[in-house]
């Protein structure tokens, strides 16, 4: 069959103060009729810029295409070159022929209007729709993507949905313009969504283009997303493509160093089945690190941290008087033990109380009730200056690298500064101190005088590694510590995270979304929904043997980085998280569980 | 300091030195009697050769009259502005950072004072105190305090919320240490940029006061006062407004065109 696009010889270039820099340097590929094609590559890439190529956008956002023909097959069959397209012709092929579905659900619909209104509006304008014509038209969308009670949704603000719910009514919009766009381009649909809203918005994507036979043009970072979707797929690096093939080709048979890397970084669900002990990921060239790792050392259980029952409760403040009306149950009566040397990986989807979880362990929020010991302390028994004491023994480390180091500080006076705040060292000893610290986690020692900007995202989580172990702590707990960086950056990160636990003897609380990553590194998992552990156990018994349904379903969501292995060829709907806001006299139950198996407990119903 | 370079900057650097040097060296450069000195034979001349920017409804030179009115202009607005600063800094940044009880408190006085407008606020107490040039800073720094540690606020609240804090709060920082290290650098930019905005509203107030005779006293020369004092003749000579009106306009646009490379500059990712 003739492809619907042909992209030839792409070049776009931005113009910045500092002169043009390329965006994407010379791309090709074409999609037929029907054929899912993902582009993948890591930030910086331009696969992003080669979509918004496709759709003229990307001169909103100071590009120009200095190069190149991007060819779409029109719905009347004549050829169209995108790129010597006038505006008013790409205003009726935008939206109307090409669909498009962003990153962002919240963002890309506005928070004023309704649900209806968001999906009228345009088909009153662009297709000459009466009101009642396009309400029930509307209707039909919000059915056709599968929407509960498509009937109420219609009259709620995007607020009032969930996140799968609000990419559901984007996906609409974007398919509402025309009967079938012949073209779908989606940007990370799913990089901002929990993994069972993801699987669900997968198989939505997969179902419409088996339906209406469109071509799909799907971005993305994620490799085990493109195991699961794609029929071929473009490696790009640098604004270049690395190598295009079919998914069984790039997964099984990679030719290029750069893929065959690329796929080594991926942690894929399964692949530590049998394995006691966390193992360090196989990196291309990083052979030598690997062979390092002695096997554990066999060490008695010794107990660092213990959880009992501890419970945290915002309040709610409403009507005039801003009383308290209400509270969230963040989290509730959750107990756990961490060993010295282990890991305990906290898992769960978004709103299910994790980071709160860590953040109360560490004070940083005032827990409502419960006890928190540390190394035979009662955290929860200092007073202010005890606490600040304490703090030395327990650090964290942030999601997000950009947004945790002071931009206006240089990186030695950050790392410097828990040192500094316990009046460990000074002068020389500290600047010594510091340069151990930035070896240790291997960061150059020319980067000591440099601000957060000059670093790669990875360098950064790096630079705040080194300040969590600057003052010798016992306990790190990493609130999502390497879900913001690329694949291969955070197999890097993993790997000196479990290299620095098995030299230091560290503890980590891992708190985390990604199943994949979490089987990697820890020793026990505790699966958390709506503020409860519903299921804690060795890693090897959860994983293998799931036993709560809650843990059942997130697991059957995540997508293997295994084009072999697809699962979302039917239509899911897994059940929206409830709502954790109680009204005041509610009083929850305590938490009981029950032992399936050594050490491995699931919550009562 | 490669951010000087751009054209911007330099206009901006350019043009407060040429304000700066007229400021200190003007009144010790000019005859003694120049700006003083009346000619009721050459009232409201316009501009000539030997009236460069004309005279006023005294026939008092307006050239030499501008050069001595810069310095104390100048000297007002940015004491005033200083002034405002260090009250309304430490207060914006408390209240920011801490919150709860001490935020709810600072501000709720804050608002009090707000509820005047600046100038009211300002003519009275200029009024209590006595006119004066050293009243009159302290007069236009109290009524700029309010506007100045509400924005401030916003800052710090904004700043209180970033992770960076959190991590420092969690590697045992105090909140002085934080406060200090972590929130005042990076409400800087804020605070550079309503400086500047509030340096050209002090010149401004400086003159309102001064029309009301709370401010600047005759014969002295101040830019405000200048202004004042055309009001009634503008149609006949409109100079006498305009020349003391480019001095304050030169003055704001060299202010923020520095202002915005002084923010660049302290910005350690624009460099």
């Amino acid at each position: 069959m003739k492809d619907i696009v042909t992209v030839d010889h792409l070049r776009v270039e931005f113009s910045t103060d500092d002169g043009p820099v390329i965006g994407v340097k010379d791309v090709s590929f074409a999609i037929a009729p029907g054929e899912t094609l993902c582009v993948v590559g890591e930030s910086g890439s331009g696969k992003s810029v080669t979509s918004l190529s496709l759709m003229r956008l990307v001169e909103f956002g100071g590009g120009t295409i200095t190069n190149g023909a991007l060819n779409f097959v029109r719905m009347d069959g004549t050829t169209l070159d995108v790129a010597a397209a006038s505006p008013q012709v790409m205003g009726a092929v935008r939206g109307n022929e090409i669909g498009m579905i962003f990153q962002e659900p919240m963002t890309a619909l506005n928070p004023v209007f309704t649900i209806e209104r968001q999906l009228t509006d345009g088909l009153m304008l662009h297709k000459g729709l009466s009101q009642e014509a396009a309400t029930a038209r509307a209707l039909d969308l919000l059915k056709s993507v599968r929407i509960p009670e498509p009937e109420r949704r219609l009259k709620q603000y995007p607020h009032e949905l969930s996140g799968g719910m609000r990419q559901r009514v984007v996906i609409a919009i974007a398919i509402a313009m025309a009967c079938e766009p012949k073209l779908l381009i989606a940007d990370e649909p799913t990089t901002a969504l929990d993994v069972t809203i993801q699987a669900e918005i997968l198989a939505l994507i997969n179902r419409l283009k088996r339906e209406n036979g469109m071509a799909v043009l799907f971005i993305t970072h994620d490799m085990a997303v493109v195991a699961q979707m794609a029929d071929r797929v473009v490696v790009m690096r640098h604004g270049s493509i690395v190598e295009t093939g079919t998914v069984q080709q790039i997964f099984e048979n990679p030719q290029e160093d750069y893929t065959k890397a690329l796929l080594a970084a991926v942690p894929k669900l399964g692949e530590m089945k049998g394995k006691a002990a966390p193992e360090r990921m196989r990196l291309i060239g990083d052979e030598a690190a690997r062979a390092a790792q002695t096997a554990p050392k066999p060490r008695k259980p010794q107990v660092l941290l213990q959880v009992k029952n501890l419970t945290t409760r915002f309040p709610v403040k409403g009507g005039i008087l801003r009383r308290t009306v209400a509270q969230v149950h963040a989290v509730e009566d959750v107990s756990f033990t961490l060993n010295v040397g282990e890991t305990l990986a906290l898992v769960g989807e978004s709103g299910c109380g994790k980071s709160s979880c860590g953040r109360s362990i560490l004070r940083l929020i005032e827990p409502t009730s419960g006890e928190v010991w540390i190394g035979g302390r009662d955290i929860g028994a200092l007073n202010r200056q005890d606490l600040r004491r304490a703090r030395a023994d327990m650090q964290m480390v942030f999601q997000d690298p950009f947004a945790s180091l002071n931009p206006y500080r240089r990186l030695k006076d950050q790392v410097a500064e828990p040192i500094q705040n316990f009046g460990l060292a000074s002068g020389a000893e500290l600047r010594d101190w510091v340069l151990q610290l930035f070896d240790r986690v291997r960061l150059p020692r020319e980067f000591m005088n440099r601000f957060p900007h000059e670093l790669s995202g990875g360098q950064r989580q790096r630079v705040a590694i080194a300040r969590a172990l600057a003052v010798n702590p016992k306990l790190i707990v990493a609130d999502e510590a390497v879900s913001a960086l690329d694949v291969s950056v955070q197999a890097q990160v993993l790997n000196l995270m479990m290299e620095l636990q098995e030299d230091l003897g560290l503890s980590y609380l891992f708190i985390s979304h990604d199943m994949a990553v979490v089987e990697r590194v820890a020793h026990h998992v505790g699966v958390m929904y709506l503020g409860r552990i519903v299921e804690i156990g060795p890693r090897g018994s959860v994983f293998d043997n799931p036993s709560h349904p809650y843990t059942k379903s997130l697991l059957s969501a995540v997508p293997i980085a295994d084009p072999s292995k697809r699962r979302f060829a039917e239509d899911l709907a897994f059940k929206p998280i409830s709502s954790p806001i109680f009204p005041l006299d509610h009083r929850p139950a305590l938490s009981v569980y029950t032992e399936v198996a050594p050490g491995h407990h699931v919550l009562q119903a | 300091m490669k951010r000087f370079k751009t054209t911007k900057g330099l206009i901006g650097i350019v043009l407060l030195l040429v304000i700066l040097l007229v400021a200190i060296l003007g009144p010790m450069v000019i005859p003694p009697d120049a700006a003083t000195a009346m000619d009721m034979r050459a009232r409201r001349a316009p501009p000539s050769l030997t009236h460069f920017f004309g005279t006023d409804q005294l026939g008092r030179d307006m050239f030499y009259r501008v050069i001595l009115g810069t310095r104390t202009s100048l000297e007002i607005a940015v004491s005033a502005v200083v002034m405002s600063i260090v009250l309304g800094l430490p207060l914006g940044l408390i209240s920011g950072y801490l919150g709860g009880l001490i935020d709810n408190v600072l501000m709720r006085l804050v608002d009090t004072l707000l509820a005047f407008p600046a100038l009211l606020l300002a003519l009275t107490i200029s009024a209590v105190l006595g006119p004066n040039i050293q009243n009159t800073i302290i007069a236009i720094g109290v009524a700029f305090t309010p506007y100045l540690a509400r924005i401030i606020r916003g800052e710090a609240l904004r700043v209180a919320q970033m992770p960076y804090v959190e991590a420092a709060r969690s590697s045992g920082t105090t909140d002085i240490m934080i406060m200090w290290r972590h929130v005042l650098p990076n409400i800087m930019p804020a605070v550079i940029v309503q400086s500047t905005i509030s340096l050209a509203f002090a010149i401004l107030a400086e003159a309102g006061l001064s029309f009301l005779g709370l401010g600047t006293q005759p014969p002295a020369a101040s830019w405000g006062l200048m202004i004042q004092a055309s009001r009634d003749q503008l149609d006949i000579a409109p100079w006498t407004a305009l020349v003391p009106g480019m001095a304050v306009a030169l003055t704001v646009l060299g202010l923020n065109m520095f202002g915005d490379v002084l923010r660049d500059i302290l910005d350690p990712r624009a460099k």
